[in-house]
């Protein structure tokens, strides 16, 4: 506590104008930040699966499993930060037991609890269950028992049922779309609905954090397999990763417009939030919003995926630029739920000055607990690989 | 094989909607008041007995002394440091170039000091702030498990005993009046003192008041001193645009404030 204090101490010798004496302490540091950007991989993640299923794009086979996969590995660790930032951590179940219908938060719950359990691990379940019988003929140890409880006992493995998984799992992607939308929708919500906060309180928010999350989710899965491939010493299939480049073109030129659309609007309109949130986005946000989300994350991303519509370089330097860009837009997004919530405790909602953040390392809170969060997913999705390779599958769905 | 096979696959599909279906709409039917009520809620003509707690604040006799801020702390164990208050008083000074000078060097405990030369004062005054308790309170519609409340005397509480701590309620209030205590880590702000005007007695920040700045009372009670005060004065809530239907009531109130 004492530390936390002196850190207090330090931020209001920093304030600079006037904000009310209860806002130096800054309530929503980096896993808040983390729990959209993790959401939104999911959101995306599963919504480029859905495309090669719902919409028959063939030429994004390769990545469908992996997508699933991906979405399902970061989505186990997306409760996670914000869990571990409750002061009261062993409560958290209560947003289940006694939900505040009238609050975005407690009902976000139950719209992850619906995605994972309701679409995610059914449309994977019904998406492997037959390769799972047959897997489980072939392996042994943990593999084997694993195999054989998660068919649930169901074991036959005829054309007629594999037809049956098969319509069973599209039904439930087309749910799964809508689902995915709300998830992250939902998200937007949650800071877009805070009618006292006039840098998220927008109508466009939930769009935003939608079309944001598609971006992050397409440029994960993109990279996700450029990397698996890689480590598998299997050729990339160039035609899916230029059309996963396309898509991710297409939204984030959505995602941009949307931004840009909200700025305009406030420019124009210039309310009375108007000039403390000008000199936020020109002073403190500079660097994280004009350099990071906009500049690194947005403008050179377009312009390289852009050029490519036009003019193809060699496969090598298409790979080499994929990645960067992939890894630019994952940055890029990063910084831009920064923004959304760093950003919005920044100032004062007196509209008279601001505090300042500081990320510190170690903690709960820190930035090394931050950098678990991250990684965490990543060692599932090893493990899910592991366990069950897309690649191995004998069953494959229309 | 093939038809019990896809048998099961249906009894499993079904089952897990089911129970899928079965824990959401539950949750949701509580809240909403779906479900029948145990106990019974037809207490209308008891609430209208119970009286409706507000205040009202003038500006024009606040001095800034920072008592209230003070008895508030001791009264409340509002932990000591200059980051927690559950009441606040902030110093406006509007210079003769038009700038406003807001300060409020902890929270005005101690007394507020003029720092800026005379010469350069247009006008300078005092605004006690506090949780407005509000009708429409952001706070309320925000948390996630309802562990804040409207108490039926319409004074806004928490219960510590529920409050998980997620600070939702913080960024929802617009007026600054709530923090994460540090000791119970759970959100805390204002309650009128319900500890003390349960018992037939004034806030603790009313009874220090020396210059009867801060006029506590029952809205529905006409005789009351607070009735009086709004009836007398012309009285505006902070940012009425928000729709919070605030319950604390400024007399004097200058378009700087917010
Ligand atoms: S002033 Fe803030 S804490 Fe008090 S009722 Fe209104 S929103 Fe809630
Ligand atoms: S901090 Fe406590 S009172 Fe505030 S919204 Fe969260 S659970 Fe509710």
């Amino acid at each position: 506590m004492e530390e936390h204090f002196q850190h207090l101490y330090q931020a209001l010798s920093q304030v600079d104008g006037y904000i009310y004496p209860n806002e130096i302490d800054l309530h929503w540091g980096l896993m808040i930040v983390l729990y959209p950007y993790i959401t939104g991989l999911v959101a995306g993640a599963f919504i480029l699966a859905s495309l090669e299923r719902v919409f028959h794009v063939k030429v994004l086979k390769p990545t469908y499993g992996l997508a699933l996969l991906t979405a399902l590995a970061f989505l186990l660790v997306a409760t996670m930060p914000l869990v571990s930032h409750l002061q009261h951590p062993f409560r958290s179940y209560e947003i289940f037991m006694t939900p505040n219908s009238t609050s975005a938060m407690a009902i976000f719950g139950f719209v992850y609890l619906w995605y994972l359990m309701a679409v995610l691990l059914l449309e994977i379940w019904f998406d492997y269950r037959r390769d799972f019988v047959i897997w489980s003929k072939t392996s042994k140890g943990f593999k084997k028992l694993f195999y054989q409880l998660i068919t649930l006992g169901i074991n036959d493995t005829d054309e007629k049922s594999a037809k049956l998984d098969d319509r069973l799992g599209y039904f439930i992607t087309v749910i799964g779309i809508p689902s995915a939308f709300l998830l992250h929708g939902y998200v937007g919500f949650i800071f877009g609905s805070i009618k006292a906060n006039p840098w998220w309180s927008t109508v466009l928010m939930p769009i935003i954090f939608l079309f944001s999350a598609m971006v992050s989710g397409v440029a994960l899965v993109m990279l996700i397999y450029m990397v698996v491939s890689w480590i598998r010493k299997v050729d990339i299939d160039m035609k899916c990763l230029d059309t996963i480049a396309r898509y991710l073109l297409f939204i984030l030129i959505i995602d941009f417009t949307l931004e840009s659309l909200d700025q305009i609007h406030r420019i124009y309109e210039a309310e009375e939030s108007f000039d403390i949130i000008s000199v936020l986005v020109s002073g403190k946000l500079n660097i994280t919003l004009l350099v990071m989300q906009v500049g690194l994350g947005t403008i050179f991303p377009l312009s390289v995926l852009g050029l490519f519509q036009f003019y193809k370089p060699s496969e090598r330097v298409r790979k080499f630029f994929y990645f960067l860009v992939g890894g630019m837009v994952l940055i890029g997004i990063f910084f831009m739920r920064w923004n959304v919530v760093i950003g919005g405790q920044l100032f004062s909602k007196s509209l008279s000055g601001f505090t300042s953040f500081k990320t510190v390392y170690s903690g709960m809170e820190g930035s090394v607990m931050a950098a678990v969060w991250l990684i965490l997913p990543l060692f599932i999705l090893a493990f899910l690989l592991w366990l069950m390779p897309p690649w191995k599958k004998v069953t494959y769905h229309e | 094989m093939g038809t019990n096979g896809m048998n099961n696959r249906r009894k499993f599909f079904k089952a897990s909607a089911a129970l899928i279906g079965g824990t959401i709409a539950m949750s949701i039917m509580k809240p909403l008041g779906l479900m029948a009520q145990t106990d019974s809620d037809d207490n209308t003509q008891e609430k209208d007995k119970l009286p409706l707690w507000g205040m009202g604040v003038d500006i024009e006799k606040c001095v800034g002394c920072g008592k209230c801020a003070e008895a508030c702390k001791i009264e409340n164990n509002v932990p000591k440091e200059p980051f927690y208050f559950r009441t606040w008083i902030e110093q406006y000074t509007v210079k003769n170039d038009g700038e406003v000078k807001i300060e409020s060097p902890n929270g005005g405990i101690g007394g507020l000091k003029q720092s800026v030369p005379d010469k350069d004062i247009f006008k300078s005054f005092m605004v006690p702030k506090l949780c407005n308790h509000c009708t429409n309170a952001p706070c309320v519609q925000a948390c996630p498990v309802g562990a804040t409340y409207i108490s039926p005397e319409g004074v806004v509480l928490v219960d510590d005993s529920y409050c998980i701590g997620c600070s939702y309620c913080i960024q929802a209030c617009p007026y600054g009046a709530r923090f994460m205590n540090p000791v119970t880590k759970v959100a805390d702000k204002c309650t009128f003192c319900y500890h003390r005007i349960s018992e037939g007695l004034q806030p603790a920040c009313v009874e220090v008041c020396p210059t009867d700045a801060r006029i506590f009372g029952d809205l529905h009670d006409k005789k009351s001193d607070l009735v009086k005060f709004l009836q007398k004065n012309p009285t505006e809530v902070l940012k009425p645009h928000l729709n919070t239907k605030s319950r604390v009531f400024y007399n004097g109130l200058s378009s700087e404030v917010r």
